[in-house]
């Protein structure tokens, strides 16, 4: 099997829908010339020409708008908002206007654009660069949502996000362009759009992760006491309810693993769907290992603090185990 | 024959027939009003009366086939483009004959037959997202092109300004069709604008620009299809400023106490519909009894509209489930 970083997966992904469909393109800040800050689009203007690759203004509002209308009348638009947080100035055309157009076409109107954003912390970008903001998007019917957690599955998803005919957005971890990683390019290699990935099998617990939590959630197993089932979700909207409820109708211990703000996180919806389907089977309170409800700090050791880390699942899972009470998160026991 | 939204369309090459359905736009904003006050219709409504020329003008300048996005103040540009009076008004009410069946109201009006986008309720919303279907239509190298309609307030927003700019560098075949009808909202647009001509602002993207008078339609459409032909050959977008003005409030609910004395009766005597009517008949194109033809023809229109309307089904709790989602 052929390795590949992250974003060398997702090149090849974006190449392989705009050879496979004419109606592909690509654009966004600096993707054409520059071939994408995060080198994302590496190639893609030499192979596919300036027509279907394209560099834009920094007009978030903009080209997210051209997107939708592009995807409204025959186009499979690829549109890249470099950091998720500029989206905050387009958001309108994701959430309002491209979720929407299907209902408000009395279905005639398909608007099969992807929106990729890169997410999350961990490379000292500092707070206006470093969130991941799925609460932004999970809350509007008609936009799907899905992250990818490694190359196979940057590869995979994108794929499927471009051929599904629904806006979808991609939160790409930055922190993972670089990690390198086995993946199947091709059609074997395509990722279904809500179905989440069995990342390791256990008994214990179930572990439901989503992006960048995946790698570190897989790195704390080797020392941990206990064995889990990591339910990489892949797609947040709509996530895959059978697969998690199934494997905690079997471990009877849900612990969600976020990158997110205590205070509204995906995982709430998680842990509120499988307590009311699963109360009376569960033998401990379902928790979730989130980041404390703070700006991203810059100092690297206060950043690495911030973030889920292997140290800190390895505690809560223990405790909760040992004690089936809701453990303390880090900043809770904080002495200082 | 039954008519059907294209066919409505095509029949805008005449010229009595733009008559007819401007007095339909304006009568069927009447309608609509009376609708609301009786308590037939919830919620709020944007009427285009004033605008008539500007709408039915575009309609009557552009082909079926080119994509059009516009505002929530959209039903004279639905009428304009064809779409019957019973679908809109059965969106308007909410009831299962409207356009999308009753789940979108006033604001959300849609008709791909004659290339009507989902109108959208957020100003400026539409403007790139017409750059976007002539994006379409560059890469794939048809000759359509687009419009986006919107008003004079959406002038200030991000979106009119990002567009313009992307459609410039890019030389998408998209119409910048402004209707400056003096009023964003509740405020006179000389008090959240310096400039006097909006249509100056195409000159920060290099864009070529155009002012038309929009109370006159043999006006709007000389100068929209001669402008429609030229973004059509390749020369690249344009942003046309209408001078217009909006009869009503911004909303059912704004009696527009905030106009200057005199100015709505000043803009009352160019009326689009009367001066139309008078030259119609000053070339002998149409006589007296013909014009209170076009005008019971309409009524009786109207009527049958409303009956119609009133006799469609509410939309049942199915419906909210449907179109949420694109192949499911």
């Amino acid at each position: 099997m052929p390795k590949a970083r992250m974003r060398q997966a997702i090149v090849a992904a974006l190449a392989d829908e705009m050879r496979a469909d004419p109606t592909v393109v690509v654009f966004g800040e600096d993707v054409a010339v520059a071939e994408g800050p995060f080198k994302t689009s590496e190639g893609l203007l030499e192979e596919f020409g300036p027509l279907r690759v394209r560099d834009t203004s920094i007009s978030e509002m903009g080209f997210m708008g051209i997107a939708v209308g592009a995807a409204a009348t025959g186009l499979r638009p690829v549109a890249e908002i470099m950091f998720i947080e500029f989206l905050g100035v387009a958001l309108d055309q994701l959430t309002t206007e491209a979720a929407y157009f299907h209902y408000l076409s009395g279905g005639k109107v398909r608007v099969p654009l992807t929106m990729r954003a890169s997410v999350g912390a961990g490379l000292g970008f500092g707070l206006q660069h470093s969130r991941t903001l799925e609460h932004w998007l999970t809350g509007t019917s008609g936009l799907k949502v899905v992250s990818p957690s490694d190359p196979q599955t940057a590869y995979g998803l994108l794929r499927s996000a471009i051929r599904d005919d629904n806006p979808v957005a991609v939160l790409e971890p930055r922190a993972l362009y670089g990690e390198r990683g086995e993946f199947v390019p091709g059609d074997e290699g395509i990722v279904p759009l809500g179905v989440a990935r069995v990342a390791a099998e256990g008994d214990d617990v179930t572990i439901v992760t989503l992006g960048q939590t995946t790698s570190i959630v897989l790195g704390a197993l080797g020392s941990a006491s206990w064995t889990a089932d990591v339910i990489d979700l892949c797609t947040l909207v709509p996530w895959d309810r059978v697969g998690v409820l199934e494997s905690v109708s079997r471990t009877r211990r849900l612990v969600v693993v976020e990158q997110s703000p205590w205070s509204g996180g995906w995982g709430t919806d998680i842990v509120a769907a499988v307590t009311a389907e699963l109360f009376g089977e569960l033998v401990a309170p379902p928790i979730r290992i989130t980041c404390p409800d703070v700006p991203v700090p810059f100092n690297p050791v206060l950043e690495a603090r911030f973030l889920p880390n292997a140290e800190e699942i390895i505690r809560q899972v223990d405790e909760l185990i040992g004690t089936g009470k809701r453990p303390k998160p880090w900043w809770e026991r904080r002495t200082s | 024959m039954t008519a059907t939204s294209l066919s409505r369309r095509n029949a805008l090459s005449d010229r009595i027939e733009r008559l007819d359905r401007m007095v339909e736009v304006r009568e069927f904003e009447d309608r609509t009003k009376q609708l609301f006050a009786d308590g037939v219709v919830h919620g709020t409504t944007h009427t285009a009366q004033g605008q008539e020329a500007v709408e039915v003008g575009l309609a009557a300048s552009i082909r079926p086939t080119d994509i059009v996005t516009c505002t929530y103040r959209g039903h004279g540009v639905a009428l304009g483009l064809g779409m019957l009076p019973e679908v809109v008004l059965g969106e308007i009410v909410g009831r299962t004959i409207g356009s999308i069946g009753g789940v979108g109201g006033s604001m959300h009006l849609c008709d791909m037959d004659v290339g009507l986008l989902p109108t959208f309720a957020i100003v400026g919303a539409g403007i790139p997202v017409a750059a976007g279907a002539a994006f379409t239509a560059q890469v794939q190298g048809t000759d359509s092109i687009a419009v986006a309609v919107f008003g004079d307030g959406a002038t200030n927003i991000g979106a009119f300004h990002e567009a313009l700019n992307l459609a410039s560098i890019w030389d998408l075949p998209v119409m910048f069709l402004c209707e400056n009808n003096v009023y964003g909202e509740y405020s006179r647009y000389n008090l959240t604008t310096r400039v006097e001509d909006l249509a100056t602002r195409a000159s920060s993207y290099g864009m070529r620009s155009r002012i038309v008078d929009g109370q006159d339609i043999d006006v709007t459409v000389e100068a929209f299809t001669e402008e429609a032909e030229r973004v059509r050959s390749g020369e690249g977008p344009v942003l046309i400023e209408a001078k217009t003005y909006r009869y009503a409030g911004h909303s059912r609910a704004d009696t527009a106490p905030y106009r200057p004395e005199g100015e709505f009766e000043s803009w009352l005597e160019r009326d689009p519909i009367d001066t139309f009517a008078a030259r119609l008949i000053a070339e002998g194109t149409l006589d007296e009894p013909g014009l209170a033809q076009v005008r019971e023809r309409v009524a009786a229109r109207l009527d049958q509209a409303i009956e119609t309307v009133l006799a469609s089904p509410e939309p049942d709790e199915a419906s909210m489930f449907r179109n949420v989602w694109a192949n499911h």
